[in-house]
């Protein structure tokens, strides 16, 4: 029996405003516990929610990246559950009239094959506090800095059939988000955060098979985790005769397991109801259209004019505009030295080793792109050679400053004065008597491959620095003169 | 001084007849000594009061002064107040004390008035005798076997029993009105926008609206003027201009015309309330109006509609009370579950309790297009009922409620007919329209209300009616016996 897995997420991300959706407390990560939570935020008596401007631009420069209906009119709900960390004992979202209607992205697979995923709808919504339970011996605490935090929910279509397509799709959208800058897409802060929803059934059944919910996982590698072990999971209960039982379940990175949230299924009913304290809120044409007119160049547009304007592969250009940071880095660069391919090797090759090895992101590295396009040009130039080139990277990622200033202060530069360099081939023939005599004793053919020793010898005594044309040259002619 | 209108006081002061100090010192008085008949305060604010009333003396006397300046008052304990307790009439708000004000209290407060105290109301202002409270009934001074009515049941007690000149009050069905019927008084309650609702502690946000309570029209129209703002901090408050209500109270009423709904003359109005109500309206022909019989179809489907979109809207504004980070917190809870079921169960009385269950009960997953939407639907022809109506006529008369005061206890087993108290005035919140409450006569020597609704922002166009029915008849000087 072949099986198929069939994969929806839901995403939630938080929006970069600089005050929470329905007040003016701050959004900042990392503050004190309940430092940035004021009297709406408490759900204190008598207080009242007033919709934030950004939140909504945000939103809707969403909803036009992902090629989606805007809700020209959109309404805030009230989702009805007891927790202590939702502190109205509702959530505000939207259900019936989102922000954002249906749309329709492209992900790009391994084999370089590329799939349409369909979004259902996206929309706004408040995000809840956070309950402490670790440091409270049998209590818990609650911080309600992110109360009120506005989130976007996105939800996509079963549309997906492998866990590779889910983190496919996932890095998509981070790109999305992150390029129009409505959200930091840190995974780690919860700045997005993934529910999967997998069913399995046998290839080429119409049906859906009954679907388990994988919440709040937190990083690319445990979707794709998630998903395989969830998958895996649901086809041995199914292949043992047992049957999948919709319900919440959670990933247990350290186990690789997901396991059940809870003990039965209750059916939660929300009550959904359109929030009184919030007017449905009613966008223009002219108003989509400005910000239509103000998004910036999309992942998908700069790949297409990389490979245009760079010559660069489709999978470099693809690598290079994951993410809006690495793809401006790189630009400069290419600009600034003007020579694209040599940019995009040292980008992807040397940069994204460093970067590895070093735990670092682009913003904490302290090589900048004016540094690595300086580094380039020397090469081009000729003051120095690819494998002091290497050096002179290491020097800039300990913070030695520029290409010329690391040359400088390290005399590394290509040693192509004559007068210098015959001195030191003069140098090595004298002290290596031996080898010049066989050199010419032997055949032609075989003369180049000796001539590497010469070279190499003089490139040791130059320390890298001899400029290895020129050192040929004058090789040749004086061993000639022997 | 206790005997004197607002307007009275506005000329006694700026005579120097008295200064607010003393003004304020003689209700304070008038309260400590008497209330303990009414249990209209909850909380009285003597220091306060007295602080307020000296700063408000200095600007009378620098010559900078509003008309409230110096006067003191009475909020309903349903709008916050820094620094003082706000109970809302609960036992769960009964240790809460918000760190802020509502905006009508600094709007009070920025025109100078002076804040007597907190008045008692039923418990979240649910109900129509005041018997709701944490704080035990509140006692109607014409008659202290009586209710005085609901929710703003001590505002309306505190004004008749002359122990304030004027109370703040709120409105979500008809809980300005028909205490002002009930006790003598001018009650408005203002287009649903026209006054914000920051810091009024919700009970049925799309419905609540907040106003005053006073013994003319004039004295309402000085009210309200400095109550109305436009207010950022309310999504739903409408940035409407203000306007002086007292401007166009002078005008007659000739060529005005008014429209009588049979809906509100039939089955289940006491007809002594009826003779009154008809006398009023020959008082209005004798100025100079003009009256046509109209029909509003969809009334009786007001107290329905209402009591699902209310309580709807209760059960999650009533959420947040949860025992977790403010209020009345059960003792010992042995777990998350336990701790919301005692709390709640411990500190809401039995009526908020009600109205929690209808709501739930009414927004759940397979009715909730039985009861909720299709409520929504009737609100929608009951609003369309009005606009209507509004094309042929400028103001709607008729009565504000079926029946004088009951006795305590008539309606409790019963709050079906506790509802029906409020079936001509719940019609005015579901549209949102404003509604008058005025006196208009006596029947077995309790106070009977002639209720006028306008077109939305029609207040000033009410304040004038209500204001020439009262220069032209003295029911509204007629007080409560005792008082004086």
């Amino acid at each position: 029996m072949e099986w198929e897995t069939v994969i929806g997420l839901e995403i939630h991300v938080q929006l970069a405003t600089r005050s929470k959706i329905f007040s003016g407390a701050s959004t900042a990560f990392g503050a004190s516990p309940n430092t940035q939570a004021c009297a709406i935020d408490l759900a204190m008596p008598g207080t009242l929610p007033v919709a934030n401007e950004e939140a909504f631009r945000f939103a809707v420069m969403f909803g036009l990246a992902m090629n989606a209906e805007i809700g020209k009119r959109s309404v805030f709900e009230r989702k009805n559950y007891f927790y202590p960390d939702l502190p109205k004992g509702y959530q505000t979202t939207q259900l019936a009239e989102p922000i954002v209607g249906s749309g329709v992205i492209e992900i790009e697979l391994g084999n370089g094959e590329r799939k349409s995923i369909r979004l259902h709808h996206a929309h706004l919504e408040e995000d809840a506090g956070k309950s402490l339970h670790e440091d409270y011996h049998g209590m818990s605490g609650i911080d309600l800095n992110r109360a009120g935090t506005p989130l976007i929910e996105i939800v996509s279509e079963p549309d997906m059939r492998s866990a590779e397509e889910a983190v496919a799709y996932l890095k998509k959208i981070h790109s999305i988000i992150t390029y129009l800058g409505i959200s930091d897409g840190e995974m780690s802060q919860g700045s997005m955060r993934c529910d999967a929803n997998v069913s399995v059934r046998l290839k080429g059944d119409e049906t859906l098979g009954t679907r388990c919910e994988i919440k709040n996982i937190n990083s690319f590698k445990f979707v794709e985790k998630a998903i395989k072990v969830e998958a895996e999971r649901q086809i041995d209960l199914i292949e043992d005769g047992g049957k999948v039982v919709q319900e919440t379940r959670l990933y247990d990175s350290e186990k690789n397991e997901t396991r059940s949230m809870r003990s039965k299924e209750v059916a939660n009913d929300y009550r959904y109801f359109p929030c009184p304290d919030l007017l449905p809120v009613i966008l223009d044409d002219d108003y989509i259209e400005q910000i239509r007119q103000s998004l910036p160049e999309l992942p998908d547009a700069k790949r297409d004019r990389f490979v245009s304007e760079y010559q660069l592969s489709s999978y470099d250009a693809a690598v290079l505009t994951a993410d809006r940071a690495t793809a401006d880095f790189y630009e400069t660069v290419a600009k600034t030295s003007g020579e694209p391919k040599l940019a995009a090797n040292w980008v992807m090759v040397d940069l994204a080793a460093h970067l590895n090895k070093s735990e670092q992101t682009l913003a904490d590295c302290k090589v900048s792109a004016e540094h690595l396009a300086g580094l380039i040009s020397r090469i081009k130039d000729g003051t120095i050679s690819g494998k002091i080139a290497k050096q002179v990277f290491e020097a800039m990622t300990e913070g030695e400053g520029s290409a010329d200033q690391i040359i400088d202060k390290r005399g590394l530069q290509q040693v192509s004065d004559t007068g210098a360099l015959e001195k030191m081939v003069d140098e090595v023939i004298a002290n290596n008597q031996s080898q010049v005599d066989n050199y010419k004793a032997a055949d032609e053919k075989k003369r180049p491959k000796m001539l590497g020793f010469f070279v190499g010898q003089i490139m040791k005594a130059s320390k890298g620095q001899a400029n290895p044309q020129a050192v040929n040259e004058i090789l040749l002619k004086k061993l000639d003169e022997q | 001084m206790h005997t004197k209108t607002i307007a009275q006081l506005v000329s006694g002061l700026r005579s120097k007849a008295f200064s607010s100090v003393e003004l304020t010192r003689h209700y304070l008085d008038r309260i400590n000594s008497l209330d303990s008949k009414y249990n209209s305060f909850v909380t009285v604010t003597d220091d306060i009061a007295l602080a307020q009333a000296e700063a408000a003396d200095q600007r009378l006397a620098a010559g900078d002064a509003s008309p409230l300046c110096g006067i003191p008052i009475a909020h309903k304990d349903i709008f916050c107040t820094l620094g003082v307790r706000t109970s809302c009439g609960s036992k769960m708000l009964d240790n809460f004390i918000a760190p802020y004000d509502a905006t009508i209290v600094e709007n009070y407060q920025r025109a100078g008035a002076v804040m007597l105290g907190k008045t008692n109301m039923d418990e979240f202002a649910m109900g129509s005798s005041n018997e709701t409270s944490y704080y035990g009934p509140v006692k109607n001074p014409w008659n202290t076997q009586c209710v005085p009515g609901g929710s703003s049941g001590g505002s309306a007690a505190a004004v008749a029993a002359l122990l304030a000149p004027a109370a703040t009050a709120s409105d979500t069905g008809g809980s300005i009105r028909q205490p002002a019927a009930l006790c003598g008084l001018t009650g408005i309650k203002p287009t649903y926008g026209r006054v914000s609702r920051w810091g009024m502690i919700a009970f049925a946000s799309s419905l609540d609206q907040a106003g005053t309570l006073t013994h003319t029209a004039e004295d309402a129209a000085i009210m309200l003027n400095a109550m109305a703002s436009f207010d950022a901090k309310d999504s739903t408050c409408v940035d409407q201009p203000l306007e002086d209500y007292t401007a166009p109270l002078g005008d007659k009423l000739d060529g005005l015309t008014l429209g009588i709904p049979e809906e509100y003359f039939g089955e289940g109005l006491n007809p002594q309330t009826a003779e009154r109500v008809q006398a009023a309206i020959k008082v209005y022909e004798s100025l100079g109006a003009k009256v046509k019989a109209i029909s509003l179809p969809h009334t009786h489907l007001a107290v329905p509609a209402y009591y699902v979109i209310a309580p709807a809207e209760c059960s999650a504004n009533l959420s947040r009370f949860d025992g977790v980070r403010y209020g009345y917190r059960c003792a010992e809870p042995k777990d998350l579950a336990d701790l919301y079921k005692r709390s709640r169960g411990e500190a809401f009385g039995d009526e908020v309790k009600r109205r929690i269950l209808v709501g739930t009960y009414a927004l759940s997953a397979g009715y909730y297009d039985a009861y909720y939407n299709k409520a929504q639907q009737v609100r929608r022809l009951i609003k369309q009922d009005f606009v209507e109506a509004f094309k042929d006529v400028d103001v709607i008369v008729g009565p504000t409620a079926p029946n004088p005061a009951f006795e305590f206890g008539a309606k409790g087993d019963d709050p079906v007919a506790m509802y029906l108290e409020d079936i001509y005035t719940i019609a005015t919140n579901l549209a949102g329209l404003p509604g008058l409450s005025i006196p208009c006569g006596l029947v077995d020597n309790k106070p009977v209300g002639l209720q006028l609704i306008g077109n939305y922002f029609a207040e000033s166009r009410l304040l004038n009616a209500a204001h020439q029915f009262q220069l032209a008849t003295d029911f509204h000087q007629q007080l409560a016996p005792e008082t004086a």
